[in-house]
Parts: structure tokens; sequence; C-alpha cells
């Protein structure tokens, strides 16, 4: 018999419906017919009289998360709350993320809020020129940093005493953080928060999608790179998506072509060998909303903390990223030539 | 122990997603095995492995056999080429689709990690090459700390460490470091990837992602750096398609002429994806084999320092 893992369907709605459960410290192994220390009728059920574990087990804690309404409450005032994810690193999940808060921030009546959920890689304090930037504590909570006058930021970068310094933490412990991250920050009213994820299905994605449960996810943006290695995660974030009920606003293609900037020559880096992810969307039946080519400047941009909007407005890149966030807005029922106004 | 008959275990880090973990990996792997050493790939990305892809080995499932799970061979050793054995294992060959989604915790990614490295029957090695998901987290953490109880010092050898140029590469690579740091494992080198694409119409050679981040960094941390790697669309090619890398004529890679003859481009058409020849060596002929045989040269010199040390 070959070793399969039991992914099954029941399993993985387990996990999505418990995803903060955390399994007690337990003094013996369980007995066969346990029914699960995190289960409802842990310590309680016929097969634990007797089980050493049978107090630890009754004793944990059990039913809904009593922080998820602080975190409705404090939310209250956010109009869109869009997820930024990819099963693969390195596509620009963080890059597609500050690009889509300064496009929406173009428009100096929107505020624009990022939350960077990625513990152990923050990228959005660099992009956005606030890398030393630190958090200030009120009454009213935590305040984010503002990386311009109608964005705000928030990220673990900015409570680390050095800035190489490594977090070498395991899921309970970011799961904390992320609930922190909502429940104890000031984000005010704003017209759009974006949360940039980690990639991969795990603890950050189970958590964000929890906590932000009752007060609805708007969405979440996919992001890929055109050749089968990314599209292939990529399918498994979809999945994933599909079974925690996340709404899917559309597939983004970055790094699609690179245009050589000494003869213009158009060179395919990452090759689209089974279509890219214009195809991808198409087999998994979700919008498109665009492709975004390979400029170099655009992570010049990022390294220094800059605009790329404002520094390259005419640029192919500049301007694909700009029919991106039109066709997001769309997605969401925004008018989209209100959200980003100029041509 | 499953990996008590293994030489040395070098460990494939970046903070980083996206920067080549994977293809790194799978060039380090190609590059020992042409050099005759046995190698072994072990991919512990659980929520987005890329590994059977990389080798091109998607519908491979895993076998119960005596001692644990059987890994999957790519080739066998082959004495008259000079090649040594590769064997792959990875969480991808256990999954029922290949689009499903592994939705797991930390306690479990964990178990999992701890499962694939006591359970898997790998053979006499040279090499056990381990490939990680992005992160300093709970893959991380078990791996550290069950390699650190488990294994001599000597099998133990170190982690290659890999980065892209860009500043926002190196931010997240530099907490790497300092997880190595703190965890004590030995950085062997650091590898800056994807330094440069060479355009196949010009030849000019343009720093998408600027260039020279990583041996800064490397410098900085007072470790070794191995080498700048620049794109090639031509490998890309052969990991997506299994197309031999062809380079037409004028073709130089860090300064040195990698054109194809003239005569084989021709015979290639024919042939195309339908090469049946082994990826070990078709990887031969990519630009891309001569940079890794260095950093490989490098990767081992430093490794055997540290057995004889």
């Amino acid at each position: 018999m070959a070793p399969s893992l039991e992914v099954s369907p029941d399993a993985v709605q387990d996990v999505l419906a418990h995803p903060l459960k955390q399994k007690p410290d337990l003094v013996a192994p369980e007995p066969e017919h346990c029914p699960g220390p995190e289960s409802e009728q842990a310590g309680t059920a016929d097969s634990c009289a007797g089980c050493p574990n049978q107090q630890i087990c009754a004793s944990a804690p059990k039913g809904p998360d009593p922080d998820i309404p602080i975190i409705t409450a404090r939310l209250a005032g956010v109009k869109h709350k869009i997820l930024v994810l990819s099963g693969k690193g390195g596509v620009g999940k963080s890059t597609l993320t500050v690009q889509l808060a300064q496009a929406f921030a173009t428009n100096p009546d929107t505020n624009v809020g990022v939350m960077d959920t990625d513990i152990c890689g923050p990228s959005i304090p660099k992009m956005l020129g606030v890398e030393s930037e630190t958090i200030h504590v009120s009454n009213a909570g935590w305040s984010p940093v503002w990386a311009a006058d109608n964005l705000a930021c928030m990220s673990i970068q900015f409570m680390l005493p050095n800035r190489d310094d490594a977090i070498i933490w395991r899921g309970p412990k970011k799961n904390g953080l992320i609930k922190q991250f909502l429940k104890d920050v000031e984000w005010g009213d704003l017209d759009f928060l974006l949360v940039d994820t980690p990639p991969g299905t795990s603890d950050e994605h189970l958590s964000v999608n929890t906590f932000l449960k009752e007060s609805k996810i708007e969405g979440a943006v996919m992001v890929t790179t055109p050749q089968e290695v990314s599209l292939l995660d990529v399918r498994k974030e979809i999945d994933f998506c599909r079974k925690a009920g996340i709404r899917i606003l559309g597939l983004v293609e970055n790094m699609s072509l690179f245009v050589c900037p000494k003869c213009d020559y158009e060179s395919e880096i990452f090759r689209a060998t089974t279509g890219g992810g214009r195809a991808l969307a198409k087999e998994m039946g979700i919008p498109f909303l665009g492709s975004v080519p390979l400029d170099p400047r655009i992570g010049q941009a990022c390294d220094y903390g800059e605009s790329f909007f404002d520094a390259f407005p005419d640029s192919p890149a500049s301007k694909a990223l700009k029919g991106v966030v039109r066709r997001l807005a769309g997605e969401i029922g925004l008018d989209p030539r209100e959200v980003v106004p100029e041509g | 122990m499953s990996l008590s008959k293994i030489k040395h275990i070098v460990l494939v880090l970046s903070g980083k997603g996206g920067v080549g973990k994977s293809s790194v990996t799978t060039q380090l792997a190609l590059s020992l095995s042409l050099a005759g050493h046995s190698v072994g790939v072990l991919d512990v990305d659980l929520t987005g492995p890329s590994i059977p892809r990389m080798f091109g080995i998607e519908d491979a499932k895993v076998t119960q056999g005596q001692g644990g799970m059987l890994p999957i061979v790519v080739h066998d050793a082959d004495a008259a080429a000079g090649r040594g054995s590769l064997r792959v294992m990875s969480l991808g060959f256990l999954l029922p689709g290949r689009g499903d989604a592994v939705v797991w915790r930390g306690p479990k990614k964990t178990a999992m990690v701890r499962q694939f490295l006591s359970d898997v029957a790998w053979d006499d090695l040279d090499y056990l090459l381990i490939d990680t998901p992005p992160g300093t987290s709970d893959e991380h953490i078990s791996l550290a700390e069950t390699l650190l109880q488990t294994t001599r010092p000597d099998q133990l050898a170190g982690a290659v460490v890999v980065t892209t140029p860009q500043a926002v590469a190196t931010a997240d690579v530099r907490k790497e470091l300092n997880f190595c740091k703190k965890t004590g494992i030995r950085v062997l080198g650091v590898v800056e990837n994807m330094s440069g694409f060479v355009c196949p119409s010009c030849s000019e050679c343009a720093q998408i992602f600027s260039s020279g981040g990583g041996e800064v960094m490397a410098n900085e941390f007072n470790v070794r750096f191995l080498g700048r790697v620049p794109i090639d669309p031509q490998f890309i090619m052969l990991i997506e398609t299994g197309k031999r890398p062809r380079y037409p004529k004028g073709t130089t890679v860090n300064g040195k002429e990698f054109s194809t003859p003239t005569g084989s481009l021709e015979d290639d058409v024919d042939k195309g994806a339908q090469d049946s020849a082994l990826l070990v060596e078709k990887y031969g002929d990519c630009s891309l084999a001569p940079l890794f045989s260095t950093i490989t040269t490098q990767v081992i010199s430093s490794v055997e320092e540290l057995s004889s040390a």
C-alpha cells in the first residue's frame, strides 16, 4: 500500500472551521476512542472516563473566539477588505499590494491601509519607504505608520529592534500578532484595507480568514508568474479560497514580458508553456485582471521606497497596472473612473 | 534513523520566496551528480512543493518499502559516465491531486517534517539536499531542532542561502542569515540568483533585479559568496518542457562563449521535446551548468573543510 496523505475534505473543513484551536498539552497519548482533544466533547465523552487527560481536555477553552466581535467593531469603518494571495513566493504579492495601494491613493479622497501579515519576511515597509519607522501606542490603540497622507501601513518590521532580526516564530505566535494587528491597530475610516500575505496556505491565511469572517472580506486577488511551476502553487491557493469560501476577485499575471532596454526585443523570461495566467483564470472560471510586464524600474522603485506611478506614469507597466486596478474596482462594484481618476 | 547512511546534509534556505531555492537545489543536485556523488533531495515545502515539477516527475507516487518510504529515483548511478545516483522525496508525491491545497497549521507541518526526516529509506548518500519553504517558521524550527538533535555533528554540513540581488529580497535573506546564526547552523555560502538576464536578441545583459546585492550581503555577514547566476530562459524551458538547452551564435555568459556548435541546432528541431535523454544529460548543455559546477566545487570544499576539522 502506497502511503498517502489523508487530505480528506472533512479534515480541511475542520481546519477551516477551527483554524486557531490548539491541542492542549496532554500527559498521555490519546486513547483509541478519543473524541479529539480539541473537540466540543473533549473531556466529557464516555470514552474520556478514566483517561489521564480528562481534566486537561475538559478545562481547555472551547467555543468561538471572544476577540472576533472586538475586531469586527474595530474594522467597522473599513469599506473594502481585500487579500492579496499567491501560493508561490516571489511572484510579486507585496509589489502588487504596494502598487494597488498607491494607485488607490492617487485619489486624495480615498484612504488606504496596508496590513503586512508576512511575519517572517516583511517587505511592505521597505517598499513604501518607511522601513525605519516605529509604532506609536496611544489610548485608542496602536497607530499605523503613514507612508502618505492617505496611506497607512502596519508590519512586524516596525516592531523589530534591529532591521535584520530574524523572527523565529511558530504558528500560534504568528496568529497572535495578526490578531493584534486587527484588534489593536487604530485603522480608522478606510476605503480599502489591503492584506499582504506570505506564500502558502497555512497559519497566516487561516487566521486572517477567521478573524475577518464576521467583518466580511471583499475577496482575494491572486498573483502569479506565467510559468507552470508558479501556476501549480497558485492552483492550490485557489483551491484553498474555494474551500474557505473566500471570493476570488481575479488573477493578475506578473512578470509577463521583459522588454530589453537596449533593443526593445520582447522576451518571455518565464515562458508560459501552459498558457500562463490567462489560461489558468479561464480554466478555474475566475476573472483575469491583466498581465503586468517585467520592468526593472518597478523593482528599483520598491528598493528605494518610491512610487512607481509617480516616477514613470507613462511606462507600459504603469499603464498595465492601472488597467488591473480599474478591472479590480469593477469587480468590487466601484466606478473605475472614480478610483483611478486620470486617463 | 533513516539519515544515518548519509554523509553530508546541506540545507537550501532563503528568507524570501521565489528567489530560486528549488531551482538552485535542483541544479546543485544535478551538478553533484555530474561530479560523481550520490545525491538525495528532500523537499520540505509542504504547502507549495516544486521539486517534483523541477525534476519532471510529477506523476510519481511513493511506495512503502522496508525501512520506510522509498524515494523516487531520478536516475541511477552510471560509473561509465562518472555520474552519481539521484533520488528525490517530496510531499508533492503524496498528494492525491496536483491542484489540492494542503491547509495545515504549524503543529501538523512539524509532525510531517519530522516524519520526512525519520521515515524515508535513503540509501547510502554522499549528499542530502533539503529544499525549504521561505521564512523562518515552523518548518525551519522543526528542521533545525530535529537535525541538530539526531544527526552527528559531521553530518549536518550547513546551509546554502539563496537570494536575488534587489534590496527587497536581501532584506528578508538577512533575517535568514540571523536565523542560521541563532540556531547554530553553519552558512556554507550565498548564491545570488537571477543576477542579470542576457537578451536573446542583442546579447546585452540586463540587470532586471539589479546586481551585486548578494555579494554585499555576504561580505557584511562574513560568509562565503558562491557566485552569481543569471536568468537563463533555456534552463526554464528545460524544466518546463524538457527541451535541451541550445544557444544562438555569439551567446556569452559571464564573459565565456557559450553558443551551440552550428549544425546541432538544426538536428534538434526534429527532436524537439521528444529528446528522451536524462535531465542530467540535457542539463550538461545548459549555460548554467559550468557556473553551478564552480559553485558545487566551492560547496564541497567548504563541506570537507568542516568534516576534516
